[in-house]
């Protein structure tokens, strides 16, 4: 679990309150745990909406079902970006998967743009944790892989890659191999890949936790300026709160195992968001209250 | 953030490749010395041994006359038939074992069994049954390169990275892209090393055959100096057969490292 940061660039992080404060005149704060008022966003449609979702698995070795996510209801308007943290182990995993079709439920439904989700699709693309590029492929045919399996022709999922290259900067890499790339750069691959898709929603899971500390703090920026660029839909799993809260309009906070929602938390910070208002106060306090309620249920016997 | 760095070759690394050049070289050079060395100094019956410059005169002599590439003509022939339908049939055979659960059920224990069999024991119904020409050694061919190739597929099928199918999967891959995505370009290398365990044991498969029996082929011809005691002739032979597995060696290793691009420099020495 990610800890507040500590001193580094107290001197900025005043500075930078006293902008967010200028410019976020229109912003009403709250109480913490009083429900937001509507805002004008909300009467975008609903991209994503899952609605009671119960998954159970098999556990081989006892025999015995278990519950992964009990009784989740989630609801992901247009241009929205939603992460979801929770302790490890607690489903939130099993939960995106489902919604990227690759896992099954038991009951409930997943619905994007008003269409029942029964498989993976074209209108959900998923990042993993781990890259897994083609190795045999060369970064600019490992971008257009989805495409591909899509049914584009070659010729045109290429012409459409370069401009994805160019977004996550990865120009005068096309040719490379994915062996000769860093993590980080894999990892933008990665992220490419699933943008050239154009999908409705952008599932990330845990997208950099394989990263080290630098490079995950580099490669948030840049998800957090590239997010706002495309304006895509998105839904994040994480386990790093900072990363939840820097990136995202709401932060969802799953429960221990079986998992289910613990609360629903809007980031007011106003966009374009820049890295360094982590040091902000309100940062801060967004965070310390998204640890308090994952720590408060551990401690009820949620379990580590 | 530059991702690839060629360094030059050090002077120390070219160095040692050409001292190991010299020394490898040498040992051959020696070992012939000595053979006609002995050879010359009757220290065994020259009938035996005979020498590398006896050789090499009826390895001119058999290529003046056309009966070496006679020969020749007749065990390519059978090689190239059984080996391509190895292939032909080993490819698929293997893929399918590897790749659905049942058909691994159902004839995997046929498999093992019939890699178990020595193939060259059962020439005598080959020849009762396919005659005493090209057909009976192409099977003994055909028998002998095939398992290599199965073997290595259905292992290469078992090697496919479970998350890059997962990835497929998540952008709707059917089965059938997923295996020409994924799965095929796993199976390249193995199929490479099988192509060259196979060519070993087709080109041993052809030289038996034909010693076991027949009126052809390069085997044929060294059994029959042999038995002639043209030990020159069975040596030109022998080295006949030695240097085309090294040459189809080479070329598939060469192969291989073509399509082994995408590993980069360090995996390939």
């Amino acid at each position: 679990m990610t800890l507040p940061n500590a001193e580094p660039g107290r001197k900025r992080a005043v500075h930078n309150e006293h902008a967010l404060e200028t410019r976020g005149d229109n912003i009403v704060r709250l109480p913490v745990g009083q429900a937001p008022p509507p805002q004008a966003g909300e009467c975008r449609k609903t991209k994503l909406s899952v609605k009671d979702l119960v998954i159970g698995y098999l556990d081989k070795q006892t025999g015995h079902t278990l519950v992964a996510v009990d009784d989740v209801k989630l609801d992901i308007r247009e241009g929205e970006f939603v992460s979801i943290v929770g302790l490890s182990g607690c489903g939130k995993s099993t939960f995106l998967n489902a919604i990227a079709g690759l896992v099954r439920h038991q009951q409930g439904e997943i619905r994007v743009n008003g269409k029942l989700v029964s498989g993976p699709g074209p209108d959900r693309a998923v990042v993993f944790q781990k890259a897994s590029l083609l190795p045999w492929r060369r970064v600019g045919r490992n971008i257009t892989f989805g495409l591909e399996l899509g049914g584009m022709k070659k010729a045109d999922a290429q012409a459409r890659a370069a401009h994805y290259v160019n977004l996550v900067r990865l120009n005068g890499f096309e040719n490379h191999y994915p062996h000769q790339l860093s993590g980080g750069m894999q990892q933008r691959v990665n992220l490419a890949r699933a943008l050239a898709c154009d999908p409705e929603v952008l599932l990330l899971d845990e997208p950099f936790a394989a990263l080290d500390a630098i490079t995950r703090e580099l490669m948030q920026q840049e998800l957090l300026e590239l997010c706002e660029k495309v304006g895509k839909t998105v839904l994040m799993v994480t386990h790093q709160i900072d990363e939840a809260v820097l990136l995202s309009d709401r932060v969802i906070v799953f429960s221990a195992r079986p998992a289910h929602v613990l609360a629903d938390i809007r980031i007011p910070i106003p966009r374009p968001r820049q890295g360094h208002i982590k040091e902000s106060g309100e940062f801060r306090g967004l965070m310390n209250r998204i640890w308090s309620i994952i720590e408060g249920n551990a401690n009820m016997g949620g379990g580590i | 953030m530059s991702a690839r760095t060629i360094l030059p070759r050090s002077k120390a690394a070219q160095r040692e490749k050409i001292v190991n050049t010299l020394l490898g070289g040498g040992v051959i050079v020696l070992f012939l010395i000595a053979w006609e060395t002995v050879f010359r100094l009757k220290l065994v019956n020259p009938l035996f041994i005979s020498a590398p410059t006896k050789v090499l005169s009826a390895f001119a002599a058999l290529f003046r006359d056309g009966t070496l590439l006679n020969h020749l003509t007749v065990s390519g022939t059978e090689f190239l038939l059984g080996y391509g339908a190895a292939i032909i049939i080993g490819f698929p055979l293997g893929i399918l074992l590897g790749w659905f659960k049942l058909a691994k059920a159902s004839f995997g224990p046929v498999v093992s069994a019939m890699q178990a069999t020595p193939r060259i024991a059962l020439m005598p119904l080959f020849i009762i049954w396919f005659g005493l020409g090209i057909t009976s050694k192409v099977v003994v061919v055909l028998l002998s390169a095939i398992f290599p190739l199965i073997v290595n597929l259905q292992v290469a099928m078992s090697t496919i990275d479970g998350d890059l199918v997962r990835v497929a999967r998540s952008y709707g891959a059917t089965r059938w892209q997923i295996f020409r995505s994924v799965a095929l370009p796993t199976s390249v290398p193995f199929l490479i090393t099988g192509l060259r365990l196979a060519a070993g044991r087709g080109l041993l498969g052809v030289i038996v055959a034909e010693v076991f029996g027949g009126a052809e082929g390069i085997g044929y011809m060294i059994q029959y100096a042999g038995s002639t005691f043209q030990t020159d002739k069975v040596f030109a032979g022998v080295l006949i057969v030695a240097l085309t597995g090294i040459a189809l060696d080479y070329s598939l290793d060469r192969l291989g490292r073509h399509f082994d691009r995408w590993r980069g420099e360090t995996a390939v020495h």
